[in-house]
């Protein structure tokens, strides 16, 4: 490639950490002869992993070409540094980048280089040590054979989950070397399930790996097999790839996978499976031309830019919330109280029992229903023990930890108590009044309230300023995001110590102003309520719930509807609608399904049940698809700017990450306001669009 | 019920290869990284030994803390991947620490309370230059309970120098010469390499690489390079850094077993362990200390000098050797002594070096089964000496 084009490409990378390619020569054993052996390494520790850069390419393809001009070695073996391989490309630049010929010649560096190590005179040898990520395990794929530490974390192609396809040679020679099925899980099925990884054995099993090493002493093995192969005395036997029906069957899943789960949404998986399909008839040439095309169409996409601010989003921004208080102002939390012993309450205590290794109190009015609170947390204690999550006596002390109380005088030592009763104001005073009237005046009040207002909740009580909304999303395990709300007198102390707590749960905290349903249900009810009007105006609601497929979101506005549950729901709509009676309605017919006691909606074969679907019925106005997703884009647009101008959240990018984090909304959008951007519909409704530039985690 | 002493051999060996203290192969390696590659390499070379069959993991260093720290002995057998249940203790007798642990767990073995144990040791003099972290007793000097240059080995060697007027600076740098030349000549010969583990070394500027062979050695030392050096201990001395062994960085580990045990698992079993003996003289002299430690084992043994066929002795500085061989009546160059060499060229990381003199004696027994007995013997700071008597179980005389 040309020499302007690279230096093109290193200005875009002006803030490249360059990972070197150090050579060293090794004698390898059995008088094997002598190998060059490259370290990659970015001079940084585990936290900051090696990753290729325009730099970083040249400085490997130097350490390739030295080896390329000698005669006297016999063998070139690549492996990274402590603990990591290389991790993929540096990103950085890529929000530099501002024509297609560039990030053409980004993807055509990477492919000039990585593709020597397989047209090397002597055999090349990866020697994957740690954690391999894109381009890293590009590089592995390149070398003529791979050994792999049992103890690597983490080894995937997180391409497609980003925006990108595994476009350095990943797409072509992961194939071609274990088969299109198999390939397809390491490049669709995993980025596409919560960015899913492989761990060292699995690559070996999986035919990636030639051989399988333990990590105390990985790479002298793997030296001591490489030698035994240069040798002659191990031949590497790799089972033949089925380039027929297997292939086309493999190739034809992945597609509906794709088209299940996106909808078209997102470009990049699409692409990569096509790749992959092509992969089997294509020269070595054509394959890394493909990828090279690819690469520079996706580059320029703004599901990419989308997709790496939301990357950046659960990276960075959630890891230092916007305006946390300092956490030094925190308090200690030795015990926690949970006021309830329901379902809700039942996890949250466990949560509190493994995360932070504190007694957990449950109190209930009713001894059974308390008792069943109890077995509930112990035998979800006994499942992970059974999965082997925790050994017997980490069983045995979470089992310890939560107990329950009829009374709530066994809350008086405790620091942190989180109420999760019904969700009425009345009660939900009367308990806090209740707690403290036998806490200290300093412990933290808490609730896992979704729609109330937490000063209101905080009124009556002698202090106030230790009342903390701390909101939880369904199911509490899987869901990252955990509102965290500031009541009108919430202390900076009470809300450090929320801060830190929700640390320890490693829950994602985002904190939001003390205004109607906070971020999530405001607008998830919202968008909802878009679809349900169009269904009660006289539209079927099966193309209602489909209108809003081409976002990509991981479920339908009616399966979320059923997940949430219809009196659930109705109520945060009504919630709303007291507050912002103008823009949200509460919908009739939701009522009557509530009043039906129908809490699904979708029979079991995922065909609206008959009778929900006559109960949600309504006038003769019917919209079409583009229609109800055009209202319900404006509708989205349109609160957001409300909520910013309100200061509900410091930012768009708070938005985002708690639909990300709290709803499971997708990366290729970046959470919404980048998409709403891109597509025109805050510029129409708000006359200026979220993000001036390119949307910015930080 | 009486018990009865059971037999003990030594099954194998292996060591990383020695690196030079400072900037050398390991300066950027653990220590305890070495001894888990030493560990490790002598469970793969005897795969008759299930891992959980070992009683006991003794590992000596001279300074043990840092990464020689936490009892060694059990740390590196976790990080090795030994079952957990297999214990593991740290040792420490200085330059005599993985001979000690050979005894000591050797004689666990014949007292019946082990089957198998692996001792060894090891030193990163780098990482830990020798008297790291030491607070010596005030005592020590003002009772003159030792002369101030004992804590000093180079001085204690100057010192040994006028005990034997006789050991001449040329007679020490001569045998230095020697010394390099049978190391040069055992390795061209691949007497050495049998024994090594090759170990992976990190740098942070040069990436890794791999220690594949001893890096002290100096072939081609002559006796006009040697006439060249200094004497850093005293001026116009004669114990220059080469008629002395140097800083070192490197480990060592064997396998011993009861003999009954070693056939029950079909293991090696290359020497015995006949006796062992130590004894302290005074620590400004400490490299006369072999002398006595030997003595003491001869003459319990009911043995002359005129019975060992081989001897494996530690050479921390020329002059203590020749002090040993001049009171034996040895000839400086008897083929009986190192006969592959010693410690001025291959390194010696104090409390490692003890299981190389052993493992060279038994591939030495190997070679040859008209031997019956051998020592392997050491000088030890704070004045004392170490000695270990082995049979070779190849021994053929007595057919």
């Amino acid at each position: 490639m040309s020499n302007s084009a690279i230096d093109q490409a290193r200005e875009l990378f002006r803030d490249e950490v360059v990972t070197k390619a150090l050579s060293r020569d090794v004698e390898l054993p059995y008088g094997a002869g002598t190998a060059v052996l490259i370290t990659l390494d970015n001079g940084h520790d585990h936290t900051r992993p090696n990753t290729f850069g325009p730099a970083g390419l040249l400085d490997l393809d130097a350490a390739i070409e030295a080896a390329r001009a000698r005669t006297d070695i016999v063998a070139v073996a690549v492996t990274g540094k402590p603990f990591i391989f290389a991790v993929g490309a540096d990103l950085s630049g890529v929000d530099a980048i501002q024509n297609r010929e560039q990030a053409l010649a980004i993807g055509k560096l990477g492919h000039d280089v990585f593709r020597k190590l397989g047209e090397l005179h002597v055999p090349t040898f990866a020697l994957v040590n740690g954690a391999a990520m894109g381009g890293g395990v590009e590089v592995a794929l390149h070398c003529t054979y791979r050994t792999v530490s049992s103890g690597v974390p983490a080894f995937s192609l997180p391409e497609a989950f980003l925006g990108l396809v595994p476009g350095w040679g990943g797409t072509y020679l992961l194939p071609n070397l274990i088969g299109a099925e198999k390939a397809l899980k390491l490049i669709i099925d995993n980025p596409l399930a919560q960015n899913k990884v492989i761990k060292g054995t699995q690559v070996f099993e999986m035919g990636i790996a030639d051989a399988i090493f333990e990590p105390a002493d990985f790479v002298e093995e793997s030296l001591r097999w490489a030698a035994k192969v240069v040798k002659g005395d191990i031949t590497v036997e790799r089972p033949e790839v089925d380039k027929g029906e297997a292939w086309d069957n493999a190739v034809n899943m992945a597609r509906f996978t794709v088209e299940g789960k996106l909808h078209g949404a997102a470009p990049a998986p699409a692409r990569a499976v096509e790749l992959v399909a092509e992969a089997r008839n294509r020269t070595r040439d054509e394959g890394f031309a493909a990828e090279d095309e690819a690469l520079a169409d996706l580059i320029m996409s703004p599901e990419l830019k989308a997709g790496l601010y939301a990357f950046d989003l659960v990276q960075k921004r959630a890891k230092r919330p916007a305006g946390a208080p300092d956490k030094s102002l925190a308090r200690k939390v030795t015990k926690v109280g949970v006021v309830g012993a329901g379902l809700m309450a039942g996890q949250l205590a466990l949560l509190f029992a493994r995360r932070l290794d504190v007694p957990v109190v449950m109190t209930d009015l009713d001894q059974e229903r308390l008792d069943k609170g109890v077995a509930y947390v112990h035998g979800e204690v006994d499942k992970l023990l059974k999965k082997g999550r925790v050994n017997q006596d980490k069983a045995n002390r979470l089992k310890g930890l939560v107990t329950g109380s009829l009374t709530k005088d066994a809350f008086s030592d405790a620091d942190f108590v989180i109420e999760a009763v019904f969700e009425k104001m009345e009660v939900k005073q009367q308990v806090f009044a209740e707690v403290e009237a036998v806490v200290s005046p300093e412990a933290i009040l808490a609730t896992n309230t979704s729609s109330l207002s937490i000063t209101e909740m905080a009124s009556g009580l002698k202090h106030p300023e230790r009342v903390v909304g701390f909101h939880f999303f369904n199911p509490v395990a899987v869901l990252p995001l955990l509102e965290i709300i500031r009541g009108e007198k919430t202390d900076d102390a009470a809300l450090a110590t929320a801060f830190t707590v929700a640390k320890k749960l490693k829950k994602t905290a985002v904190l939001c102003k003390d205004a109607p349903a906070f971020v999530v249900n405001r607008l998830l009810t919202l968008f909802m309520g878009e679809v349900l009007a169009s269904v009660s105006e006289g539209t079927e609601p099966e193309t209602a719930d489909r209108a809003v497929a081409p976002l990509g979101l991981p479920m339908s506005p009616l399966m979320l509807l059923q997940l949430v549950g219809p009196a659930v729901a109705l109520h945060v709509s009504e919630t709303l609608h007291e507050a912002f009676p103008e823009r949200f309605a509460v919908s009739a017919e939701l009522g009557e399904v509530v009043k039906a006691g129908k809490n699904a909606i979708f029979a079991p074969d995922f065909t609206i049940d008959p009778e929900v679907k006559e109960l949600l019925k309504g006038g003769d106005k019917p919209s079409t698809e583009p229609e109800i997703l055009d209202r319900a884009l404006r509708a989205l647009a349109r609160e957001i700017r409300i909520m910013l101008d309100e200061g509900v959240v410091a930012e768009a990018a708070d938005i985002d990450l708690c639909l990300i984090t709290g709803a499971g909304w997708p990366f290729h959008t970046g959470g919404i306001t980048p998409y709403l951007d891109k597509v025109g519909v805050s510029e129409a409704v708000n006359g200026k669009p979220f993000h001036e530039d390119a949307p910015k985690a930080l | 019920m009486p018990r009865t002493a059971r037999d003990v051999v030594f099954v194998d060996g292996a060591r990383t290869p020695f690196g030079k203290s400072g900037k050398g192969l390991y300066a950027e390696t653990r220590a305890d990284d070495l001894v888990v590659r030493v560990i490790r390499e002598l469970m793969r070379r005897n795969p008759g030994l299930p891992p959980e069959r070992i009683d006991e993991v003794a590992i000596a260093a001279t300074t043990q803390i840092g990464d020689q720290g936490l009892t060694i002995g059990r740390s590196a057998a976790i990080l090795a991947g030994l079952p957990k249940s297999v214990p593991g203790y740290a040792i420490d007798r200085m330059c005599a620490g993985a001979l000690t642990a050979v005894t000591t767990a050797g004689a666990g073995i014949a007292f019946g309370a082990y089957d198998v144990v692996i001792a060894g040791g090891v030193e990163h003099m780098g990482r830990h230059p020798m008297g790291e972290g030491v607070d010596p007793n005030p005592r020590f000097l003002t009772e003159k309970l030792v002369d101030p240059s004992a804590l000093v080995m180079g001085n204690t060697a100057e010192n040994l120098h006028d005990r034997y007027p006789g050991i001449t600076k040329e007679r020490a740098d001569a045998y230095a010469v020697r010394s390099q030349e049978k190391v040069a000549k055992a390795y061209a010969d691949g007497k050495i390499q049998p024994d090594l583990v090759e170990v992976l070394v990190r740098s942070a500027e040069q990436g890794y690489g791999l220690a594949t062979k001893d890096e002290p050695p100096r072939p081609g030392t002559d006796m006009k390079t040697l006439a060249g050096l200094k004497t850093p201990f005293r001026a116009h001395g004669n114990v220059t850094p080469g008629n002395a062994a140097g800083l070192n960085d490197g480990a060592t580990g064997a396998i011993l077993a009861a003999e009954e045990t070693a056939a029950e698992l079909g293991l090696d079993a290359r020497m015995r362990l006949v006796d062992f003996s130590f004894a302290g003289v005074e620590p400004e002299v400490m490299g006369v200390g072999p002398v006595p430690a030997t003595e003491k084992l001869l003459a319990r043994q009911g043995m002359g000098m005129d019975n060992i066929g081989l001897i494996e002795i530690n050479e921390a500085f020329a002059v203590q050797v020749l002090a040993f061989l001049e009171h034996f009546g040895i000839a400086d160059d008897d083929a009986r002594v190192n006969p592959w060499g010693g410690a001025i060229a291959l390194g010696h990381p104090l409390a490692s070096s003890g299981v190389r003199l052993m493992m060279q004696l038994a591939r030495q027994f190997a070679e040859r089964p008209d031997v019956r007995y051998g020592i392997t013997t050491m000088c030890v700071g704070m004045g004392m000496g170490g000695t270990v008597l082995w049979e070779n179980t190849n021994y053929e005389g007595g057919k």
